[in-house]
């Protein structure tokens, strides 16, 4: 619920409170906790796509020190994070089908013995025809990587608003470009782990792993190990980050568990960063066709969108990915009419998945490059074109999307003073350029993956004879801050002191369930549970103060570490007196605060409706200045300024560092960073071939919040840490298009692809030279 | 084979048997239980595992424990003083240098060698002393920022 922060514990930057364990080496993440565990190892496999004809694992199991092998046949039940889509197994079972695939895991005693008994597996395999692109899986002959999935199509959408042949008809500028977008990988800095540890006697299960959902991935341990869900335990330690890819339960922390159950106690399965790159789950590759209209004065009119998505072999979080590629097509810009059809697909590639911008990326950039475009055909400047199209708040989209606060007009007016837009022109030097671009992204998923009943967040809080404060959260900190978002919205309405507050996070023998940190829905909802839990505990603490002193709950307030008559100077008690008073004869006093998204805030009635539907849109605008060596192909990111709305700022410090780490991550997309595969084998799977730009390549990047006070958001804040990924993209091929005029359709901007380009348009030129000679 | 290798670990001398193949990182981690180093590739790629060796920030994935026999090893566990953190570790925590933390703790070494060669760097001199170390979250603005506050405040200066 959006109140008024008074106490000024939120609004002011706050390092993390898990900072100080981080800074000095303390902060243990899973692979720190192995140490007397086994270890454990995957044999994966070598072919692309192929029937397992013969797998022999006696060899490897007769050599001294191997503990336990397991095998698909050892994995009866499939898993994944779309109940309507699971179709992956922990180990594969009859079929591979991308070149990584697990298909037996060993534990042993050192890593050493486990890497020789990978070695001594034997395994045959039919193979069958592969495909490693849309394109060739979609091909009339090819072969079904599932059977239940003519085409090899996951899922294609159709839909439709609006009247978009009308819309098309009234444009007085019709554009329509492709736009082909490179496959990205999350690339945290920590490479996946699990430790589980099997309790034989009790029959118990403990898994410690790197999640950004510990909810989901207890689901799927007690599904696939068909255990009682009360008999497991899943704790998320210290996590290096996620941007995504630990949004769903992936195959190494089943694994893990199963081997634990097999070898009777612990075992560890520490990933390579290779491994962690076969993993994958990131940002598929995409093929967009985009078709706009507009009238002359820069008004939109429809717009038509066919995505195809890449999906790799199995489906993760495909489904959504693909409508969400659709669903913030509105959201941003008041179109009349909008099309869109999406396609994804089954390859011989490791899965794609969930990855900062989930779906709406590619797509985001496709469109703010056509506006640019657009811009220049009918000669305006890109800023008053898009302001030609903003909403305003409140309103309902097409696609029964609700925008209850907007700051985008706010944001652009803040980047176009602060990068100095209207005296670019004095600052061009031959190779410089400047771009802009615009970008939104929701604040949470409005529809939970499983529609339990239960509220989308739980926070409770424990306050005890020693007037601390505990509060006890699901929410999965991955270095993003929910931890202290949690401590400062309750030492906010508690006007107490931020060090009176200890959180425990993410054991789920302690902590309320919470569905995770993905879709950026920790500040709002777990934020708003938070503020309900503490408002909960200050009423029981109000009561007990007013008691005291002799007055009217109503008229007791609290500030300061201090419970008082409001305007009285003589009727004050300060914190631990009143906790003292509130714990007669109750003692320890525990409360719980909710948050659940209004039913009318969950998505249109139509199919798929409910992906893209949130409370409330983070919008942002940015400029980069870049500076082109056509000789070279090298492009340089001079400077970025980058304006994002966040509702409100509960940390402004977090909030800078979420703002500055997306508009560098798409930075990365946008200049060198693809995944590379040669007949399936992922050939970028390490730091140096996958390009993730270094601090000597990294830009300055000029950072302004807006805050628009969202209605419902904690505070009145809305996300941060997503929605200014997707701008840099298309701000930063505007700018090239700028400097060298040259507009590039391909992602990333590799210093081929420039010099592709830029001979391309030397030829044109010396064609059109010559026409022009001739006639 | 295993050989007896003398070092320095933190300020506490140490004598072990290691065997010849065995990574310093692993030595740290494994024997030592000194997990604040961290692992983040599979070999000389990010920069995590970044220790001191002499004073030298130094790769400990790439750096056989027994070839550093009679070196003095700093790790980030080895920097705070009386559970003080030192001035490198305070800015990272203060202006939010870390995010996640897996890199922070190589991060902060690979600093702390610039700040002792050098008391004043500019930022061209963080950035090419920091351009091995790579990090997810921060986009690296307030990385920079947060190296050029523990210089400052280690020069007695107001950042």
């Amino acid at each position: 619920m959006n109140i008024a922060a008074k106490n000024r514990s939120v609004g002011v930057p706050v390092p993390l409170v898990d900072g100080i364990e981080k800074v000095s080496g303390r902060a243990a993440y899973t692979a720190d906790l192995a140490a007397d565990a086994l270890v454990g190892r995957l044999y994966r496999s070598p072919v692309s796509h192929g029937e397992i004809t013969r797998l022999d694992v006696s060899r490897a199991l007769a050599l001294p020190g191997v503990v336990a092998i397991l095998t698909g046949d050892d994995c009866p039940h499939a898993f994944g994070i779309l109940p309507i889509a699971m179709n992956e197994f922990p180990l594969a079972r009859g079929k591979v089908r991308y070149r990584g695939d697990p298909i037996a895991a060993i534990a042993a005693v050192d890593a050493a013995t486990a890497e020789k008994a990978i070695d001594l597996i034997e395994a045959e395999f039919a193979e069958l025809p592969a495909y490693y692109s849309s394109k060739a899986a979609r091909a009339a002959d090819a072969v079904l990587i599932h059977d239940d999935r003519p085409g090899n199509l996951e899922r294609e959408v159709h839909h439709s608003f609006g009247d978009v042949e009308a819309g098309f008809a009234a444009a007085d500028l019709i554009r329509e470009d492709v736009f082909d977008c490179a496959e990205v990988s999350h690339v945290m800095m920590e490479p996946h782990a699990a430790l589980a540890d099997y309790d034989v006697e009790r029959e118990r299960l403990t898994l410690h792993s790197v999640s950004q959902v510990p909810y989901y991935v207890h689901l799927m341990l007690a599904r696939v190990m068909e255990m009682d869900s009360s008999r497991i335990r899943v704790v998320k330690p210290f996590v290096g980050g996620g941007f995504g890819a630990r949004t769903e339960t992936l195959n190494f922390e089943l694994i893990a568990g199963l081997l634990a159950r097999k070898v009777g106690g612990k075992v560890a399965l520490t990933l390579t960063r290779e491994e962690s790159f076969i993993s994958h789950r990131g940002r598929p590759q995409t093929d967009i066709k985009l078709k706009l209209g507009m009238t002359k004065d820069g008004r939109l009119t429809a717009a038509e969108c066919e995505v195809v998505q890449r999906g790799g072999a199995y489906a993760g979080y495909g489904i959504v990915t693909i409508l969400y590629a659709g669903a913030l097509l509105h959201g941003i810009y008041d179109i009349p009419a909008v099309k869109y059809d999406g396609y994804r697909t089954y390859t011989n590639l490791p899965p794609c998945g969930a990855m900062r911008g989930h779906g709406t990326v590619d797509v985001r950039h496709a469109f703010e490059c056509m506006l640019d475009r657009m811009a220049r055909q009918l000669g305006m400047d890109p800023f008053d074109l898009r302001r030609k199209n903003l909403l305003t708040a409140p309103m309902r989209t097409l696609n029964d999307l609700i925008v209850n606060s907007y700051g985008l007009d706010e944001c652009m007016d803040v980047v176009e003073k602060v990068a100095g837009w209207s005296g670019r022109a004095a600052r061009k030097t031959p190779g410089k350029g400047f771009g802009m671009a615009c970008s939104h992204y929701v604040s949470g998923a409005a529809k939970p993956v499983h529609w339990t009943g239960e509220p989308h967040a739980v926070v409770n809080l424990k306050l005890d004879f020693d007037g601390g404060v505990t509060a006890l959260t699901g929410a999965a900190d991955i270095g993003q801050g929910s931890s202290t978002v949690v401590a400062l919205s309750v030492a906010e309405v508690l006007g107490i002191d931020l060090g009176r507050i200890s959180v425990v996070a993410n054991d789920s023998t302690v902590t309320p369930k919470d569905n995770g940190s993905y879709s950026s829905r920790v500040t709002f909802m777990v934020g708003n549970a938070a503020i309900d839990a503490a408002r909960n505990l200050r009423d029981v603490l109000i009561r007990a103060a007013a008691e005291k002193l002799d007055a009217a709950p109503e008229d007791i307030d609290c500030a300061d570490e201090a419970f008082f008559v409001a305007g009285s100077d003589q009727s004050r008690l300060t914190f631990k007196e009143v906790v003292a008073a509130a714990l007669v004869d109750t003692g320890t006093i525990t409360v719980k605060g909710t948050y659940t998204v209004p039913p009318d805030a969950q998505g249109g009635k139509h199919r798929g409706g409910a992906v893209g539907s949130t409370m409330g849109f983070s919008y942002a605008a940015q400029v980069v200045e870049v500076t082109v060596d056509e000789e070279l192909g090298s492009i340089t990111v001079d400077k970025v300024w980058v304006a994002h709305d966040c509702g409100f700022a509960i940390n402004p410090l977090a909030v800078e560092g979420q703002i500055q780490g997306s508009v560098w991550m798409g930075l990365g997309q946008a200049l060198t960073e693809e995944t590379v595969y040669e007949n399936g084998l992922a050939v970028s799977g390490n730091m140096l071939d996958y390009r993730v730009p270094t601090i000597a390549d990294s830009p300055p990047i000029d950072t302004h919040i807006v805050e628009s006070i969202d209605p419902n958001g904690p505070f009145g804040a809305k996300e941060a840490g997503e929605g200014s990924l997707s701008g840099f993209l298309p701000a930063l091929v505007n700018a090239v298009a700028d400097a060298i005029g040259v507009d590039m359709d391909e992602l990333p901007l590799t210093p081929d692809r420039v010099l592709k380009a830029v001979a391309a348009k030397a030829r044109a030129e010396k064609a059109a030279a010559k026409m022009a000679a001739g006639r | 084979m295993a050989r007896i290798v003398r070092l320095k670990v933190n300020g506490r001398a140490r004598s072990d048997a290691i065997p010849d193949n065995r990574l310093l990182v692993d030595y740290l981690r494994e024997s030592l239980r000194l997990t604040g180093t961290k692992m983040g590739c599979d070999g000389g790629e990010c920069g995590a595992c970044t220790v001191l060796v002499d004073g030298e920030p130094q790769l400990s994935c790439l750096t056989l424990a027994a070839s550093v026999d009679g070196a003095e090893i700093e790790t980030v566990e080895g920097l705070a003083v009386n559970g003080r953190l030192n001035a490198l570790q305070r800015a990272f925590h203060e202006k939010l240098g870390s995010q996640c933390g897996f890199c922070t703790p190589g991060m902060i070494m690979s600093a702390e060698g610039l700040l002792r060669r050098k008391s004043a760097p500019d930022e061209a001199d963080i950035r090419a002393a920091l351009s091995g170390n790579i990090c997810r979250c921060t986009g690296y603005v307030k990385i920079i920022e947060a190296v050029d506050a523990a210089a400052a405040a280690l020069r007695g200066q107001p950042a």
